[in-house]
This record gives C-alpha cells, structure tokens and sequence, in this order.
C-alpha cells in the first residue's frame, strides 16, 4: 500500500458550505434522501393523493354527464381544461431553461437544482396532457389527433395550430424524459455503490452498467451536449407553439403577434416560481441546506424578476397597442378585460405578475427564504389567472356576436379536476423525489474544486 | 474447440473471463493524471480510467478522439426535419383539399412539423448513439477490474497487461501515487 499523503482533516463546520463539501460528502448527503423520509413527506404525499382522488371522482361526473358540466355556454368552449393545459406546458419550461439553457451558457450554480427543474418538467407535461384528452368531450376518441387516415382516406390538417401543438408537446414530453433519464445514469451508478438491499438491485438495473470509465464519460458528456443544444431551441418552440393555438384564430385578445415571446418568458416566469415552490420543501424534508442553498434560492429569484419584468412589459404593450391600434374590437376586448365581469380574475393577475415580482428588485427579499415561497405561490397563481384571462375571458367578451353571449362561469368540475391536477403532479414529483436522487450527485461534484496532492479537498474519505 | 459449443459461446458472451491486469486506486485528480502520463509514454495505450466525474485534465491526457455521438444526432436530425417534410407533404397530396385557394401543401405551417421531427428524432438517435458506444459497444466492460469507490469519490486507473509485465506497471502507478494497487 503505497499512502502518498496523509489522509486530509475531516470537513470543519466552520468553513464556508462551498469549501467544506467534499466528493464523499455529496454522494452520502443526497443518498440519504432515499432513506427513511420521515413523517412531513407522508403528510404532502396524503394531501397529494386526495387531491388527485378528488379530480378523478370530478373526472367520472365528466365522463358520464359530458361537457355541460364545465359550464360551457356559446361562445366560452375553451375554459378551464386548456387555462390548466397551458398552466402546466408553462410550469414545464424552466425546468428545460435550467437544465439544457444554463447548461449551454455553463452556469455553474445550476447543478444542485436542475434535477429537481427537471422532474418537474416531466411530471408537469404529463399533467398538462392530460388536459386536451379532458377538454375534448368524447375522451375515447382521443386517438384521432394522431397521424394517420380515417376510415374515408383523410389526414390530419397540418395547417392547424392544434396539431403542430401536438407534435410540440410529443417532442417535448419524449425529450425532457430520455433527458432526465441520461442525466440520472451516473447519479444511479453513484447511488448503487452506496445503497444495500432491494435498493441495490433496482439501482444496478437502472444504472444501465455504469462504471464511470473513461469512454463511457466521453460519450455520456458528447452526447448531453448535443440534447441540451436540441432541447435549447424546443423549449422556446414549444410554448410559441401554444401561444399559436390562440394568436392564429382572430379571437381580441389571442390574435397578436407579441404572443410567442409573450408566452415563453410567462411561462418561465411560472416555471421558475414552481422551482422555488418545490425546492424549500426538499430543501426541509431531505435536509439538503448544505447544497441547495440561498445563493441558488437568489439566483432563481433574479431569473424571476427577469422573466416577471418581461412579462409586465408584455402586459403593458398588449394594452397599449389594442387602444393604439384604433380597433374598436380590440378596445372593447381588453375593456372588458379590466372592467367587465371578470374584472377580479385580470386583477389578480395584474398584481401577482405585473407589481409583485418588482418586490425582488430588493436583495433581502430575494435572500429571504420564506418571502420568496410566499411569492412563488402567489406568482403561480397569477400565472394561472392570466391564462384564464386571456382564453376564457377573452371569448366571453368575444365583441362580434354579442347578442349571442351567455354567462360563462366555471364550475365544482373545473375547480376539482385541477385541484386532481395538482394532486397528480405533486404525487408523481413526491415518488420521484424519494426514490431516485433528487440533486445531481455527479454536477454537483463537478463544481467542487477536485481533490489534488498537497490540498487534501474533494476526496475527503 | 470450446468455441463452437454454444453453451460456452454464450457464457463468453455474459459471464466473459476477467481480463489480467492492474487496477490502481487514486484519491488525487492529478496524481491520476500523472499516472496517465507515464502509462502512455511506457507504452501502456489501452488502459481504462475511471472517474466519478467528468474531468477535461483527464480527457487531455488520455487525448481521446471526439465522441462519435455527433454523427448520430446529425444523421437523426436531418432524417427527423425530412420525415417531417414528407409526413406533411404526402398527407396534403394523398387527399388534396383546396381550401380558399391556397397551395395544398402549403410549406411555411409544415415548417413547425418538420422542425419538431429534426428535435425529436436527433435526441432520439443522440441516446441511441450514447447506449450504442457507451453502454452495448464496451464488450470488455464487464471483463476489466473496477472497485465501487470510482462512482463515489476516487480515480483508478486499470492497465491490462500480462502477469509477467505486472510488477513493472505496479511500480509505476505507486510512483505515481496510487493509494491502493492490486492485480485482476
């Protein structure tokens, strides 16, 4: 046995968090959280599941009872079902932003939280899926979306919006998984060669026999390079895309050529708020406040306050340009916007995007842990009003046929198909969460200073 | 002629022999290096590192070709874009509706199609490019020594070579400073 140096002094409480995390350190801090969870976990997992229990009984009425039961009156068919569709696309997209984006432009602080962005993304356009299946009445025709001739030889219209949007939201659905999938490889392979028992073996089938040798890395790193450069231009495509479902009909309110860059910048808006939302339960449940800390609490705020600016300015020229523009359609749509009777749903929305993401211009409030959980709840809930605004309200002040216009209310169906909604993403993210390494093991190591002679660091045993 | 016996064929293919050599245990990046180094100039070409991360210091001094992985995502990303091309263009002609006059198949709204298909069939043949070389093309992976620390927090390095050579490849990656040396 050959011992060059004498083995390094164990990690001292007093350094800085970044200089006393060692290699060992990192791989057994984000094993731990496949143990035992503990009593909190059980208790969010519950709620999660009783919600999503509440959604599929509110489902069953749906199925039996049909489309009435949204609610729907002429001209309002686009209500709540696509308001919680683009909800959902948009909470994907900073997920995709944080790991591929900030991957490109090597933004080191991303390691210990893009996993987690990640798993969100998956589970959020699973979720929103499934709403386009619910909206569309005879759910057990879903299957005439796809790609191939009816019965008398006709395809699919390739002209529409709805169909680039499903082929949009397939690419990006297939492309966040096999991407969270290829990153967790290494973190498995890690895990595996800590764990004992049934763990052992599901990670030694799931590290798909990874060793970490030299080839097997110069593939891996070629290859992440080249998915998140294809996954950087399809996050800005996909929710393009869906601002066309809206912008290409010549509805007040949707057809506006802001609404691409209008809807990429919301929905990363969102998508970042529902990080922050995620990350201070893991942080608390699986005590991971030595790798998730405030810094990447801050930096996700200063991603908020960029996108929210974005978005208010966005607010701004969209009612600006319909009074500037002189149609009497388009001023009469955002009239009743602000002033009709969903003035309460515009207001909200206007608050929570337009004048509560100024509040992180201020440092201590982006440092503030709890401020910004406060803020993130609250800027999700923004963004959900501002896609009920801009679908439902929209139509329901439709200004061309007005004499035809009924009220639109949403209804007990609505409100407990997407609280299932919210149940069916927490439940799949808590799962994910405990049983597969939540925090990259191997990023996060990549940013540590590597153990070198004479320092000791890193491969602290 | 234990070759064509298909029973021992197909032992070789999933129980295959060890491959002799030397695996060598580093805690220090450059110590590993080092080692790297004096391999390549001893004549040593074919030895296996391991890492628990990526490292460019290690991609230097093994002075790896690049990753044929990029030919893969280039072949599936221009299949991709024209499968797209013909999906779109060949559904429109099989069954052409005029509508208002305009072209049947109209290219700019296909644009989004063909788009999406370059995206979706790139990545998907990027991780087929990264299973093919990493994963089902290391037929030796299985054969060479390795230690459960490399996905954790130490560097080895594995130099295969004959019993009769091991003494001299022992000695060098202990003046190289690997903490634990031992034969496979």
């Amino acid at each position: 046995m050959a011992q060059t140096t004498a083995p390094p002094p164990p990690p001292s409480p007093t350094q800085a968090p970044a200089t006393r995390l060692t290699y060992d350190f990192v791989t057994r801090a984000i094993a731990q959280t496949l143990g035992h969870p503990g009593k909190g976990y059980f208790a969010l997992l519950g709620s999660a599941v009783t919600l999503l229990a509440i959604g599929i009984i509110c489902l069953l009425f749906l199925l039996r009872y049909g489309l009435g039961l949204a609610g729907y009156s002429h001209p309002v068919y686009w209500a709540v079902y696509i308001t919680c569709f683009v909800f959902w696309v948009g909470i994907a997209h900073s997920g995709t932003l944080i790991s591929a984006i900030l991957f490109l432009f090597r933004s080191g602080w991303r390691t210990a939280i893009y996993r987690t962005a990640e798993a969100m993304t998956v589970f959020a356009v699973m979720t929103a899926a499934l709403f386009p299946l619910i909206h569309i009445g005879r759910q057990w025709y879903f299957y005439w979306t796809l790609p191939y001739p009816n019965e008398r030889g006709l395809w699919p219209n390739f002209k529409s919006p709805l169909i680039w949007d499903e082929f949009a939201i397939g690419t990006y659905f297939t492309v966040s998984t096999v991407f969270l999938i290829m990153g967790l490889i290494p973190d498995i392979a890690a895990v595996r060669d800590v764990v004992t028992g049934w763990r052992r073996r599901l990670y030694s089938l799931t590290a798909l026999g990874w060793r970490g040798t030299n080839e097997q890395w110069r593939h891996y790193t070629r290859g992440y390079l080249y998915l998140a450069a294809l996954a950087t231009p399809l996050v800005l495509s996909v929710h393009s895309v869906v601002s066309w479902d809206f912008a290409m009909a010549i509805v007040p309110g949707w057809h506006a050529t802001l609404f691409a860059p209008y809807f990429v910048a919301g929905a990363i808006y969102s998508g970042v708020a529902m990080v922050i939302t995620l990350l201070v339960p893991i942080r608390k449940l699986f005590h991971l406040a030595d790798i998730i800390t405030v810094h990447h609490f801050e930096n996700l705020a200063k991603l908020c306050l960029l996108t929210g600016m974005i978005v208010s300015y966005s607010y701004v020229t969209e009612n600006f340009v319909a009074w500037f523009s002189g149609n009497p359609h388009e001023r009469a749509a955002f009239w009743y916007r602000a002033f009709g009777p969903f003035w309460w749903a515009s207001w909200t929305m206007n608050i929570c995007n337009g004048i509560l993401p100024w509040l992180l211009w201020v440092k201590r409030v982006r440092t503030n842990i709890v401020a910004l959980f406060v803020i993130s709840i609250f800027v999700n809930i923004g963004m959900w009003f501002e896609r009920f605004v801009i679908i439902a309200v929209s139509l329901a002040g439709e200004p061309f046929e007005r004499w035809s216009n009924a009220g639109y209310n949403p209804t007990w169906a609505d409100w407990g198909i997407m609280a299932g909604s919210f149940g069916w993403f927490f439940m799949w993210f808590l799962l994910f969460a405990k049983n597969f390494p939540a925090v990259s093991i191997s990023e996060v190591k990549e940013v540590l200073a590597p153990p070198r002679r004479g320092r000791g660091r890193g491969g602290a045993a | 002629m234990t070759a064509l016996n298909p029973v021992a064929v197909l032992k070789g293919i999933f129980h295959p022999p060890p491959t002799p050599g030397v695996l060598g245990v580093f805690a220090h990046l450059d110590a590993t290096v080092e080692a790297i180094g004096r391999l390549k100039a001893g004549g040593y070409q074919d030895c296996t590192v391991y890492s628990p991360i990526p490292r460019h210091e290690l991609e230097d001094a093994l002075a790896q070709r690049v990753s044929p992985v990029r030919m893969f995502t280039l072949i599936g990303g221009i299949a991709g874009c024209a499968i797209g091309a013909w999906l779109t263009l060949y559904m429109s002609y099989d069954w052409p509706i005029v509508v208002g006059g305009k072209p049947v198949g109209s290219v700019p709204p296909y644009v989004v199609i063909m788009f999406e298909m370059t995206i979706l069939f790139g990545a998907l043949t990027t991780i087929l490019g990264i299973l093919f070389n990493a994963l089902f093309a290391a037929r030796r992976l299985g054969t060479v020594a390795w230690d459960p620390r490399f996905t954790n927090d130490k560097f080895g390095i594995f130099v295969p070579c004959e019993p009769k050579a091991a003494a001299a490849v022992e000695q060098l990656l202990r003046a190289s400073g690997a903490e634990e040396v031992r034969r496979a």
